[in-house]
């Protein structure tokens, strides 16, 4: 499959774009219209999981309950990911905008969005923003609404159906999947849940167009997305850059000259070693992210790294399923007795495969996804675990 | 405790009394109180009618809505990997220096709480650390050392 050049995009933040008059044309054109529009771009979820956005807007739409909702998941918690709050900061009235234009196209009077409480600190700003953004709503005469609400902490929040309970007020306990939000998400309505930056995107997408939109990135990636680079890397930030590019590209321009290894898509991602760039396309037929890029330059310990993630997701596992409950308990404990010389290298092998369990049995996300960045350090850097 | 009762009607008020109000009035009453005690969430369970259990479970199930004790001001460092990897190991030593605490406990004038957090999202500019709700990135020895003498100072 061909790749992309490395290409830096200016969308998200394009100060060449007035939102009053994006959301006005917006709002004039027909459902089915934007609708086209969004599926036609190819924009699939930049938080992660890359559901088609405009297939979530048509199944919603197609919903006869009265009463729905437009969520904004602003629960940015993957190790390593800091644009939603960039996107925040500096574009709010592009991410309401997207939530109205998403509103006006399912039949939804109230937009949530749900802020992680690390995040406490945007809320003045954000619910100024919101204010001047209902002023415009009332002049033009288009009735919907947005609301914040708070996080306290907890990463598992960020899947959705976690999401929508903790809305509710109550535990961030995953549901079980189906029913799909579209048809019963928050107060068990038809909801159309987006990352931040998907919201941004659809808006954009109304402003140039599918095909201009289309014309970046590859057949299974369309488009830009903003990158959160950090770790080993002189120049750690904000990037938004064009889809498909390849991992070695990728860290001629933004590594040391002695990465040994990026992790990709965060905690829950992949982690890709050295020897694997110039095979690696970053984008969903290649190693997808939501967003996080970790540099490794060569002083850094993986066993260190794995260890950091699996501690990680012992704390925020719900608690609620076994697999992923116990499954994180034991390769934390696992890894260390190895390290310690208490078990054989061979145990590692025994912690892949309960990593694999994991995979197909826990209920949500987040125990699904312990065994990339597990099997992926295992895999690629043995050594580093035993000795 | 006429407080408690008082700030949790108040709070009541505000975000309602139904099961989706919960949540705000456990933030309401951290943002307040700095933790959760135990008056304070059976008091929520009388305001709202719904068991204690219920706002036992739901409020420690968030790592921010404390249960515990906690100081005026709680300092939560990020201990995830890229902040590790920028110093935060020296950041957290330098920090239980000067208010003579270990992680996880509470300095004896109840002014400073020290706890360790889960990426905070500021990757790119680690170490970073939250006092209450107040960002502070780019920790090296003299800023934190500047920070939390200011707090200090000031308390």
């Amino acid at each position: 499959m061909p790749n992309k050049k490395l290409k830096r995009v200016d969308i998200i933040f394009s100060e060449d774009c007035v939102y009053k008059d994006v959301l006005t044309d917006g709002l004039k054109k027909s459902n089915e219209a934007i609708l086209k529009e969004i599926l036609d771009s190819g924009l699939r979820g930049r938080g992660g999981a890359g559901f088609p956005t405009g297939l979530k807007w048509k199944f919603t739409s197609q919903e006869t309950e009265e009463e729905k909702y437009v969520v904004c998941n602003a629960d940015e918690g993957e190790p390593g990911t800091f644009k939603d709050r960039e996107i925040l900061t500096r574009v709010p009235l592009k991410v309401f905008g997207g939530m109205a234009i998403c509103a006006k196209v399912i039949g939804a009077k109230h937009g949530y969005i749900y802020l992680r409480g690390e995040y406490q600190f945007l809320r003045a700003d954000l619910d100024k923003a919101i204010e001047e953004f209902h002023a415009y709503l009332k002049e033009i005469g288009f009735d919907f609404q947005i609301h914040i609400l708070m996080g306290s902490g907890a990463y598992i929040c960020g899947e959705e159906s976690a999401l929508f309970e903790s809305m509710e007020g109550k535990r961030g306990e995953p549901r079980n999947k189906p029913p799909y939000p579209t048809i019963s998400g928050f107060r068990n309505k038809p909801t159309v849940i987006n990352n931040v930056e998907t919201l941004v995107y659809a808006f954009m997408i109304c402003r140039i167009g599918a095909g201009k939109f289309q014309e970046l990135g590859t057949t299974d990636s369309r488009g830009s997305k903003v990158f959160s680079i950090s770790g080993d890397t002189p120049i750690a930030g904000i990037y938004e850059l064009e889809l498909g590019m390849l991992l070695e590209d990728f860290v001629e321009e933004f590594g040391d000259g002695d990465t040994k290894a990026v992790q990709v898509g965060g905690a829950s991602g992949f982690c890709v070693p050295r020897k694997k760039f110039k095979d690696t396309i970053i984008g969903f037929e290649g190693v997808p992210t939501g967003g996080s890029m970790m540099l490794f330059n060569s002083s850094r310990s993986m066993y260190n790294v794995l260890k950091n993630y699996v501690e990680f997701f012992e704390e925020e596992s719900c608690g609620q399923c076994t697999p992923c409950r116990v499954g994180c308990q034991q390769l934390k404990k696992g890894i260390e007795a190895i390290k310690k010389g208490e078990k054989s290298a061979h145990y590692l092998d025994t912690l892949q495969k309960l990593a694999d369990t994991m995979k197909v049995t826990s209920k949500c996300g987040l125990g699904q996804s312990v065994a990339n960045s597990f099997s992926s350090i295992v895999d690629n850097f043995k050594e580093e675990m035993i000795y | 405790m006429p407080e408690i009762k008082e700030l949790v009607k108040d709070l009541a008020d505000k975000h309602g009394r139904n099961r989706e109000s919960l949540l705000p009035i456990l933030q309401g009453i951290v943002t307040e109180e700095r933790f959760i005690s135990d008056v304070a969430m059976a008091e929520v369970a009388r305001e709202l009618d719904m068991s204690a259990a219920l706002v036992y479970g739901t409020a420690t199930f968030y790592s921010f809505l404390d249960t515990e004790p906690r100081g005026k001001y709680v300092i939560r460092l990020c201990k995830t990997i890229t902040c590790d990897m920028k110093g935060k190991r020296q950041i957290l030593k330098i920090i239980e220096d000067l208010l003579k605490i270990n992680v996880g406990e509470t300095t004896k004038d109840k002014n400073f709480t020290l706890l360790e957090t889960n990426c905070l999202g500021w990757c790119h500019k680690g170490p970073a650390m939250l006092i209450n709700d107040e960002a502070f990135t780019e920790l090296d020895e003299d800023k934190v050392t500047e920070i939390i003498g200011d707090y200090m100072r000031n308390v």
